[in-house]
Formats: structure tokens, C-alpha cells, sequence
């Protein structure tokens, strides 16, 4: 319905300009890493398209191989979506193979069992994480630093040992090959695609997903416009919890054994893919599509180095960190400017 | 014209804190179609009522009606599905989300669970073409300027109710101090909105600090003091200052009689010029001198920009425009340490957040501005340290005098003899003194208004400023008005000089 | 027990829980190590359970007492474990490539050339956080990725190994019958002690941390002072690097000072020094890296599995974490007695008076990390 009294529009300066509007669409910083990714894998193919680069099961690896980095760098996305940090991933993951391992062959349950224990396990972590957090208010760096304490050592609780899996339900599991295109994808794989689209359908067309961006992008104000922030925090955690013990069951799959030593540090990878994925750490801004791309391109990095041949393998941590800064400083001048 | 009956009416109010009873027994009622302005100086209880009305704050007695039947919240968010939403000050949405996403979000349209963001966007671009708008909602809100983002958080707290088909959407409104960042466009593109949604039946209840908007757009106001109600009048039966007298209190006789210059030490050479120094969103340029032992106190309501003047002068805010010259050196008040370095001083109106660490001891906060114009470097010997300490927790009378207490548990009063003590050590040139009497007992005020006294005879120059009026005009040779975030005279005091007379000139804005 | 002012005084006093802690946990050896307490003398070295443990503990306390400054400037630096890893590679790699392994000459410059190497990450992480505004959490971790990779690029992936007599003296040999390290900690100590106590420093860095915007207004260069404590936190864990490679003669990128990050804060924090930043206390975190040491050695000396550790340690954070929360304190104790003790910062908010808290707009202290 349109009134007559149309009279003071709001002036037009009050309309940002175009190349105002780009620079402070959220969605740049995906793209940047999308592009990012183009340009390395090109970079690739021209370098090593004598050895085999171009072949599509190469790209596919890099899905298969990061199954489980992409599962726990998602459950991530949500705890800094919401302006939070979860140092555990890496622990549950590492926890997660050991109680599979451990339940498994130790205890002789079948697979059909152990999942949903080890699922729920995650979870229960994730939970009680988040109840402190939002309860009694203690910073989320210290208690999922507790949190990381608390799960590795559980780990060696289990066992000091690493546990190989020889159950044949597991390995035929972990062989079974989907096809596509031209090449095939895992399992884990394809768990990690699916949880990726859940992820994205939960964040853009829940209203618990919306309440994660309020809360990350100022907790203050989406507490004073009424949302009921305490539960979305716990549950991000619960998710982020859950995420890595996925991640934790696809971790085993990969390498069909638990160790209490496995995935260590692994949560800076899920952040750093985070990160350079285009998520703002202060909260509130990215795509869980971005966090896959950060996945891709670290991914990526490995499989180059691997084709170069002459590289060692540490290269993969400093290429890391150096995307890390880049991108770092990249979110501090787009935030420097939109204050301003 | 019979009045029609009010949406909203609050009667015998009362809240108390421990130790302090914010509101007694107040009266307010509210009109459907209107646009009342709640007026009051600090502490008068404005926020307290509107805190108690929207459920921030539980009921000490007194009812509240809305529509006829008595209602009582316990949360904010009971209270806007009640139809009484708030907007404040400070935006309180998310900029990292789109307009439509900030209007809707908590209540946005859903179906199995699922957001309809078509029908999301297409409900909020409506709402804002209704109210006469012009915002892209697909836009993020940070890439609006605040303004804007004000109106988006009207637009929002109007829509409650509207996406679920039911609800009457908001019956009341309150803009608590919306104007007071924003530039004369943008008030009045507010104005219109809220014009608008007057005609459209809403009850707006309007705070600002500023005189001439609240005649330009209020239908009614109601004034509070200390907690209790001064008066209920229609705008159009009241000039300013006969409000201003309101406000601020005390008949005018009364104020008279306390009104005897005590002061009169001779000043000196100029110690500070400023030339159009400014600042937008702040002040608007003012030129200003202050000499040597002069006592300048600075007259004006409340966020009439007393404070932004002072902060401009110590460079805790950068001005935009002008220059500032100290002792014939222009300085350029990039930092405090400028200001400090040409020896200005500054007791910040805020004692908690902006003046003591509350960790630290007496003590330490005392030493604290002298220990960092030597840098970290050249500590201040022990024995030197403890006797300045010593010396000035003694001429203060700070309480307790042990300089290893905590500064966070000291009294008000003290806390703030305990900031002027970090000044005085450093013998400034010229103290600024923003609000320094403000929540502290009668004995510490005389105390700290004595000691004003006593430095200008000295031949410090010191800024006061204060919300009573007769404080300042107890003690300043020159008493700069403010209106509006304009410095709009300068008056020497003298006999001819009465409270009458900066009343007029607060309300008028003219220098006569 | 009656409650003397004298034992109140005590109780009050900030170091009182740590050392309590930590009298505690060296307590209970004793029934499972009769001779717990006992130091022998043996070629002229002495050797005892509190021996070893300073001795073990010696890189931690080092990392700790740097992190504690940047902690009380409201800060926090998670790069200090691959700090730690890039100066003993490099040291390590400087020594193996001489000649002459036992020249002093040369291990002075090769610990010179570790240590700069350490100075330059804590003056990068400093610009991040003062100059670029980066929150510490963030700017550090750049470092605490790459810094790993860069570590095994010195040493080329392998674990180098030295025979170096001078440099085994840092981290292994021993000097008037203690072990040398434990001189090197009593050193950084007493430093750091009279930097932060015998200039401004400390009252500057606490000021910071306590109040920025406070700090400001009275002219405190913060910026300054926030680079000069990730360089002196950096050159600590440099130092802590120099005698774990020593200790073990070996540089080992991948594995050097690993999670020693996590121990430093939680030493601190053990020690009583806020997360939020402001008041500090060297001692208190000495006294908390001790008790982290302590907790390894009694698990091991009782018998529980050691890798129960790491559980050990969660409980630990948690535990101190919960009681620092003014929250967890007001449901527990109902508003209780303790607020004197753990922190009384939020306390201080609940005595403005109505009027004062109107008139400030919220201004709820957040901290900078996280």
C-alpha cells in the first residue's frame, strides 16, 4: 500500500555507494578464497600436469582426505559464527577414535552401537562446555581448553597404546567407494558433504541459525531484542561437540585405528580453515560454503607440496600460518572500515 | 475536546535501591496519538521509570494499566508482546545482518521450520515503505549510518506482532535519547517517522536533552525530580524557561539567596585559547579563553555538551576543527598526553569506567598520571612517593587514610578526592572538573568546592563543571552556557549575573 | 581453629591458595615416597624429588613469568611453545654446524642468534595486537601455526643433536652443587621482579590491564607498554627454549615446548593472576608453575597412571576457573564470603548506586581475548 504522504525520503547519501557496497559485501571474503583455491589448483595443474594432477580422482582426494578436518572445521564455524572459540577439537577427535577403537575390539560391540555412543559422548562434551560457558559466564578459550585437557587425558585413560581396528564391518566400511564423475568419493566423504548442507540449511533457513549470527555479531543487542541466547549457546557447543566427534568417527575410518595421540592440534586447522574461509573471528559474519573452500585450499597446500616432491612437509604448517595472517589482516581492515 | 482515555497510565509508582529511593510515588500517563516528552535532569529518575515500565526493573508498588487493565512485566520481552517496545540510545540490533533480517529476526516468518526469506523481505520492505522510508532491506545494516540503524530499530519495535498475522504491533513506543548523535537531517527525518506514527495511533513517549526539539515534536511532557513528578503540563502551556525552572529545581529566590560571590582573586595572563575547535556529533566550534587562576564553570542541562567541550580540551576526543593554544604553544590534542604535557588535567564525570582502576591501591591510583609523564623508566623514589601520598591524603581528608587500600571500595566521595589527588600532584596549569560533586556526600562536596577556591587563589585555571547551578556560580569568574552542543555565551560573573539570568539564557540560546 | 586476625591476615594474603595447593600436593607423596623430602648429596650434585622438581620445572616457570605480564596487560600469547621450538632450532642448528662444538664463543653467538629469533616474534605479535588492533588470541596463533613449520624448516624436520659441553650446562649441568637451571629461573625471577617492581612497569602494565580507557585519560603510552611485554614474554620462552634443547642436547621442531603454552596460562591463573588482566603477581605464578610441576611428579610417585595428567590438570582449570566466576560463587556460597580473595572486579559494579549506574551506559568489561 503506498500513502500519499510519500514526502522525506531518506536522503540519498544515506544510501551506501556501489564500490562502498561490494567492499562490505559479506560474501567477498568467500569469494576471495573460492578464487584463492581456483588460482592454486590452477597453479597445479600447470605444474604437474605430467604427474597426473589433472585427474579428477585428485580432486576428489582432496574431499577424501579432509572428510574429517571439513566435519570438525564446520562444527567450528558454528562456535565462531557465535563469537565463541572451541579449543577441544581436536581431543574429542583424538578421544572419539579411541572409544571406537577401544569399544570395538576391546569390548567386541557392534559398529551399529558404538556409533551413536560415541556420537552422543561428543555431544555430552559439547554440552557440558557450553552450560559452564553461559552459566557462569568463564571465557570459552579456558574452558574448552579444559575441555582439551580433559578429553586427551581421557584418551590415555582408555589406553597408552594405539588400538588398531581389525573389525571387517570397519574396513569395508572405510574401503566402500562411491563413483562419481570420473573418479569415486569415500564414505566419509560423502558425511561430510551431507553435513555440510545440513550446516548451511541450519544457518540460513532455521531461526536457531539466525540467533547464532545475532549473538556473534553482538550479544548485547540480541539479548535487549529478545532472543533466548542462552540455549543457542549451549547448543552450539553441543553441535561443535558433536561435529568433532564425527569427525572423530570419519578420523577412524580414514586410518582404521584409534590413538590417543591422533588429531593433536587438529583444532587449529578447523580454526585456521575457519578463518581463512572468510569467518569473522569476532563472530557474526561467514558461510559455512567458505569453510569449506578454507578446508579445500589447506587441503590443497598438502597435495602440492606432496607434487612438488622437493618440499617438506612442514611447508604445509607455514603456508598455513602465512594464509592465516594474510586473511587475519585481510577481516582487520574490512572491519577497520566499516566502523569508520 | 474530551480527552480520550490514556493507553497507558502509571500511577503511585515507587522503586527503591538499597539506600535510595529512585522514585516516589510518581504519576505518568500516556495518551494514544501523542508524543510525550519525559524531562529531568540526572538522576531525576527518567531511566529508572522507563526501566520500570518495560520490566527491566520489579515494582515496589504502585500499578501500571495499559488499555484499562492493570498489567505488571518481569521482562523486557513480556513487555513488548504487550505492544510497549523500546529504543534506545546506543542501536541495540545486530549490524552484521541484513535491515529485513534486524526487523524481523526472533519472529521471522517460518513454515515447517523453515525461514521464508521471500516473504521476510518482502514484509520488510513494505513496513519501511509504510513509514515512509526509503532503506534497502536486503542491505547489511552496518552499511547504514547510524541514523539510519535508529530508524531501522523504530521500524523493528513497530513491526512486533506483525509477522505471525496477529498482535496489534506496538501500542507504545519509547525513544529513550534517540537524537542525541545524530545531525539536523537525520532528526528530522526521525521527526517524520514519528509523526507518522503518531497518526497512526502510537503513543510515543520521547527523552532528549534537547530543548528545541522536545517543543518542535512533543504534544505533552512531564517532569520529574528526585524521583517524583513536578508537573504534567501540554508543551504549547509551558515556555522553556519555565521548564528550565522545573528542571532544575529550586524557585528562583531560593536561588538567589545562596548566590554570593565569594570568589574574587585577581586572574591572570591567558593560559588557554581555543579557536573554533569542534568536533561533528560533539560540539559545534566554540572559541574559548581561559586565564590563569580563573574559575570557569560551564552552565547547561544535561547533553547540552558540557562534557564533549572539556573532552576536546584534553584531547580525550580529537577535535575535527580549530586549534588549541597553551601558555602561546599550539598543541595538537591528538592524545592526552598532549594535553597533559602542556599541563591540562581531567577528572572524568564517569570515575568508574574512565578515572580510578579499581584493583589498584590509593596509593598506586594517586601516583598513577605523575608516574606516566616520567615514563616507566624513572619510577618516583619510594620515600618522595609515600610523603606526596601521605601530604595529599591528608589535605584531602581521603578516607580511609591507608594508601594500601582499594580504590574500588572506597566511598564515592573519596574515589573522587582520591582522582583530584592524581591531578594535583602533577600541577596542572588548568584542572578540568567534569560533574566532581556528582553522588557524593554533602561534607566532600563543600570540601572539593573549597578546594577549587583555594587553587585558583593559587593560580591554577580549573573548568567546572557541575549540573547545579548555583555551584557554579558560587565559584566561577566566567560561566560559559551550553545549549544544544553549542557554547552559546559567556557571561563574567558578577551581581548583575544571577540564576535568573543563565536560566534565560539556557533556554533562550541567546546571548543578551 | 579458631579464627585469629592473624590467620585471617594469612588467608587474605594472595599467595596464601597457591602455596596452600602446593603444600598440599607435596604432602601427599610423603606416604607413598617416605624420603620425600630428603636431598642427597651425590659427586658433589645435589639430588632430591624437590630438586628435580625445580629443575623440571624450570622451563615452565620462565614461559610462565613472561605470559603473566601479557596476560595483566589484559592480553595473551599462544605462540610461546612454537617460540620455544624456533630457539632451540636454531641455537641447536648454529652449534652442530661448528667445528669446534665446545668453543664458547660459538654457543654464546648460537644462543644470541635463538634469542633474537625470540624477540622478533614477540615484537610481531606485539604489532598485531598494539598497532593493529588484532585481539591476542587471534594475532598469536598465527605464530603458534607457523612458527612449527618454520622450526622443523631450521631443522630441516630431523631432531639435531649437539655435543656441546657449554650449552649442556643451561638446561642440564649443575653449578654450585643445583642444577644450572635453576639459577637461570632465579635470574628471569629476580628480573622480571625488579622491572616490574623497581621501575613503573608494573604499576603501568597493571594500570593497562585494569582500566584502558582510565589508562588513556591519564597518558599511558599502552601501546608501548603492550609490545614490550609480548617481547619480554617472547624472550622468555626463548630462554625456555635454550634449556630444553640443552636439557636433552637435541632441537626438536615438532615436539619442543609443545602445549607448554597452556601450562604457562594455567600457571598463571594458579597463581591468582586474573584472565581479565590488572593485578599480577610473579611470585603466584611461580608458586603455580611449581604446582603444575608437583601434580606430574605425584601422579607418577602415587602410582595413578601418568597420562590420568592430563584429567588431573582439566579438573585443575575447571576448579579455579569456577571459583574465580562471580556467578559460580553467587549460586554456590550465595553471594559469599570468598569475593575477597578470587577477584572482586564484578563485585565492584553491583555497589554503584542506581544514579550512577544510569547515568554510564553498560559498560560491560569484555575481555580482549576470545
Amino acid at each position: 500500500m503506498t500513502t500519499t504522504t510519500q514526502q522525506p525520503k531518506a536522503p540519498s547519501n544515506g544510501t551506501p555507494s556501489r564500490a562502498a557496497r561490494v567492499l562490505a559485501d559479506r560474501r567477498l571474503p568467500v569469494l576471495v578464497t573460492a578464487g584463492l583455491f581456483l588460482v592454486m589448483y590452477a597453479i597445479g595443474l600447470s605444474r604437474y600436469q605430467n604427474y597426473g594432477f589433472a585427474e579428477t580422482q585428485v580432486f576428489l582426494n582432496l574431499f577424501i582426505d579432509n572428510s574429517y578436518l571439513l566435519v570438525a572445521a564446520v562444527g567450528a564455524t558454528f562456535v565462531i559464527l557465535s563469537g565463541g572459540i572451541d579449543l577441544s577439537v581436536g581431543s574429542v577427535i583424538g578421544f572419539t577414535t579411541m572409544l571406537t577403537a577401544w569399544l570395538v575390539e576391546k569390548q567386541g560391540l557392534p559398529l551399529v552401537i558404538v556409533i551413536p555412543i560415541a556420537l552422543g559422548v561428543g555431544a555430552f562434551g559439547g554440552y557440558l562446555m557450553g552450560y559452564v560457558i553461559q552459566n557462569f559466564e568463564i571465557q570459552p578459550f579456558i574452558v574448552t581448553l579444559a575441555g582439551l585437557f580433559l578429553f586427551r587425558g581421557l584418551c590415555l585413560v582408555i589406553s597408552k597404546e594405539s588400538i588398531s581396528i581389525t573389525d571387517s564391518s570397519v574396513s569395508s566400511m572405510a574401503q566402500a567407494q562411491v563413483s562419481v564423475g570420473g573418479g569415486f568419493l569415500s564414505i566419509g566423504a560423502i558425511v561430510s558433504l551431507v553435513v555440510l548442507a545440513a550446516a548451511f540449511y541450519v544457518l540460513h533457513y532455521t531461526r536457531f541459525g539466525r540467533r547464532v549470527y545475532a549473538i556473534g555479531g553482538n550479544e548485547q543487542s540480541a539479548l535487549l531484542m529478545g532472543l533466548p541466547q542462552g540455549g543457542t549457546k549451549i547448543a552450539v557447543y553441543t553441535m561443535s561437540g558433536f561435529c568433532s566427534a564425527l569427525a572423530g568417527l570419519l578420523f577412524t575410518l580414514y586410518i582404521q585405528s584409534g590413538d590417543p595421540l591422533h588429531a593433536t592440534g587438529l583444532e587449529l586447522d578447523a580454526i585456521a580453515a575457519v578463518v581463512i574461509g572468510g569467518t569473522l573471528l569476532t563472530g557474526g559474519s561467514g558461510y559455512v560454503v567458505g569453510t569449506l573452500f578454507g578446508v579445500l585450499v589447506l587441503g590443497l597446500i598438502k597435495s602440492l607440496i606432496q607434487f612438488e616432491g622437493t618440499l617438506s612437509s612442514w611447508w604445509t604448517k607455514i603456508a598455513t600460518g602465512v594464509l592465516l595472517c594474510a586473511f587475519i589482516l585481510i577481516q582487520r581492515t574490512m572491519t577497520a572500515r566499516r566502523k569508520t | 475536546m474530551a480527552e480520550p482515555l490514556p493507553v497507558l497510565e502509571m500511577t503511585g509508582i515507587v522503586k527503591e535501591f538499597p539506600g535510595v529511593r529512585a522514585l516516589s510515588g510518581v504519576d505518568f500517563r500516556l495518551f494514544p496519538g501523542e508524543i510525550h516528552a519525559l524531562l529531568g535532569e540526572n538522576g531525576a529518575g527518567k531511566s529508572t521509570l522507563i526501566k520500570v515500565l518495560t520490566g527491566v526493573y520489579s515494582l515496589d508498588g504502585g500499578t501500571v494499566t495499559l488499555n484499562g487493565t492493570s498489567v505488571r512485566f518481569h521482562s523486557p520481552s513480556q513487555a513488548q508482546q504487550a505492544g510497549i517496545s523500546t529504543v534506545y540510545q546506543e542501536v541495540n540490533l545486530c549490524p552484521n545482518l541484513s535491515v529485513a533480517e534486524n526487523i524481523f529476526i526472533g519472529r521471522e516468518p517460518t513454515r515447517f521450520g523453515r525461514i521464508q526469506w521471500k516473504r521476510l523481505r518482502r514484509e520488510a520492505a513494505e513496513l519501511v515503505d509504510r513509514l515512509g522510508l526509503d532503506i534497502d532491506v536486503e542491505a547489511p545494516l552496518s552499511s547504514y549510518p547510524l541514523a539510519v540503524q535508529q530508524l531501522v530499530a523504530i521500524v523493528r519495535s513497530v513491526g512486533t506482532g506483525d509477522a505471525d498475522g496477529q498482535g496489534a504491533g506496538t501500542k507504545v513506543l519509547i525513544l529513550d535519547e534517540p537524537t542525541s548523535s545524530l545531525d539536523r537531517d537525520e532528526v528530522l527525518e526521525l521527526f517524520a517517522l514519528m509523526r507518522r506514527l503518531k497518526g497512526e495511533g502510537v503513543a510515543i513517549l520521547f527523552v532528549s536533552h534537547f530543548l528545541d526539539q522536545i517543543y518542535e515534536v512533543c504534544d505533552r511532557m512531564t517532569v520529574l525530580r528526585n524521583g517524583t513528578l513536578v508537573g504534567e503540563h501540554m508543551v504549547r502551556d509551558l515556555d522553556q524557561v519555565g521548564l528550565v525552572q522545573l528542571m532544575i529545581g529550586k524557585a528562583l529566590d531560593q536561588l538567589e539567596e545562596l548566590h554570593d560571590h565569594q570568589l574574587h582573586a585577581d586572574v591572570g595572563e591567558s593560559l588557554l585559547k581555543a579557536d573554533g575547535v569542534g568536533r561533528t556529533g560533539g560540539i559545534a566550534p566554540f572559541d574559548l579563553e581561559i586565564k590563569k587562576g580563573e574559575v570557569i564553570g560551564l552552565a547547561g542541562l544535561l547533553g547540552s555538551g558540557r562534557t564533549e567541550l572539556a573532552r576536546l580540551l584534553f584531547g580525550a576526543d580529537q577535535p575535527d576543527t580549530g586549534k588549541v593554544t597553551i601558555g602561546g604553544k599550539q598543541v595538537s590534542m591528538s592524545a592526552p598526553n598532549d594535553a597533559i604535557a602542556a599541563g591540562v588535567a581531567f577528572c572524568s564525570e564517569n570515575r568508574k569506567t574512565e578515572g580510578l582502576v579499581p584493583d589498584l591501591t590509593v596509593r598506586e591510583n594517586i601516583i598513577l598520571a605523575l608516574q606516566a609523564t616520567r615514563g616507566w623508566t624513572r619510577p618516583i623514589p619510594v620515600a618522595q612517593r609515600d610523603e606526596l601520598v601521605a601530604k595529599y591524603i591528608k589535605a584531602l581528608d581521603i578516607r580511609p587514610a591507608n594508601p594500601e587500600a582499594r580504590v574500588g571500595q572506597l566511598s564515592g566521595g573519596n574515589q573522587q578526592k582520591v582522582l583530584l589527588a592524581r591531578w594535583l600532584i602533577t600541577r596542572p596549569k588548568l584542572l578540568i572538573l567534569d560533574e566532581p560533586t556528582r553522588g557524593i556526600d554533602i561534607g566532600a562536596k563543600a570540601e572539593i568546592q573549597k578546594l577549587v577556591v583555594s587553587l585558583s587563589e593559587e593560580g591554577m585555571a580549573v573548568l567546572y563543571i557541575a549540573a547545579e547551578l548555583e555551584e557554579v556560580l558560587r565559584l566561577s569568574h566566567t560561566i560559559g552556557v551550553l545549549r544544544d552542543r553549542k557554547l552559546v555565551a559567556q557571561l563574567a560573573n558578577g551581581p548583575e549575573i544571577t540564576p535568573t539570568r543563565i536560566l534565560e539564557t539556557i533556554a533562550s540560546g541567546e546571548h543578551q | 581453629m579458631t579464627t585469629t586476625p592473624r590467620w585471617r591476615t594469612l588467608t587474605r594474603h594472595h599467595l596464601f591458595w597457591p602455596v596452600a595447593v602446593l603444600v598440599v600436593l607435596l604432602l601427599v607423596n610423603v606416604p607413598f615416597t617416605p624420603d620425600f623430602f630428603s636431598i642427597k648429596m651425590t659427586d658433589g650434585h645435589l639430588y632430591g624429588s624437590l630438586v628435580s622438581i625445580v629443575l623440571f620445572g624450570s622451563p615452565l616457570i620462565l614461559v610462565a613469568v613472561g605470559m603473566t605480564l601479557v596476560i595483566a596487560t589484559g592480553g595473551i600469547d599462544l605462540s610461546v611453545g612454537a617460540v620455544v621450538a624456533i630457539t632451540g632450532a636454531l641455537t641447536c642448528s648454529y652449534i652442530s654446524d661448528q667445528a669446534d662444538q665446545d668453543a664458547l664463543s660459538g654457543v654464546l653467538l648460537a644462543m644470541g642468534i635463538g634469542l633474537v629469533a625470540a624477540v622478533v616474534c614477540g615484537l610481531w605479535n606485539g604489532f598485531l595486537v598494539a598497532r593493529m588492533g588484532i585481539q591476542p588470541i587471534i594475532a598469536t596463533l598465527i605464530i603458534m601455526v607457523a612458527g612449527r613449520g618454520v622450526a622443523q624448516l631450521i631443522t630441516d624436520g630431523q631432531i639435531i643433536t649437539v655435543n656441546s659441553e657449554p650449552y649442556k650446562l643451561i638446561g642440564g649441568g649443575y653449578w654450585l652443587t643445583l642444577p644450572f637451571s635453576i639459577f637461570v629461573v632465579a635470574a628471569v625471577v629476580a628480573v622480571t621482579v625488579a622491572l616490574t617492581r623497581r621501575t613503573a612497569l608494573g604499576l603501568l602494565v597493571e594500570s593497562v590491564g585494569g582500566n584502558a580507557e582510565a589508562s588513556r585519560l591519564v597518558g599511558i603510552r599502552s601501546r608501548r607498554i603492550k609490545i614490550m611485554v609480548y617481547v619480554f614474554c617472547a624472550l622468555c620462552a626463548g630462554i625456555a627454549g635454550l634449556m630444553i634443547s640443552s636439557n636433552t642436547s637435541a632441537a626438536d621442531g615438532n615436539n619442543a615446548g609443545l602445549w607448554i603454552e597452556l601450562d604457562a596460562i594455567l600457571a598463571v591463573v594458579i597463581g591468582g593472576t586474573s584472565l581479565l588482566g590488572g593485578r599480577f603477581s610473579i611470585g603466584g605464578t611461580v608458586v603455580g608453575a611449581l604446582v603444575i610441576q608437583t601434580l606430574t611428579t605425584t601422579i607418577y610417585t602415587i602410582g595413578v597412571p601418568t597420562q590420568t595428567n592430563l584429567v588431573f590438570k582439566a579438573a585443575v582449570v575447571i576448579i579455579v576457573c569456577l571459583m574465580q566466576s562471580p556467578k559460580f560463587r553467587a549460586k554456590v556460597f550465595g553471594g559469599g564470603r570468598l569475593g575477597g580473595r578470587f577477584g572482586g572486579k564484578r563485585g565492584d559494579r553491583s555497589t554503584a548506586t542506581p544514579a550512577d549506574t544510569a547515568a554510564t551506559p553498560e559498560t560491560v568489561r569484555t575481555m580482549e581475548v576470545s
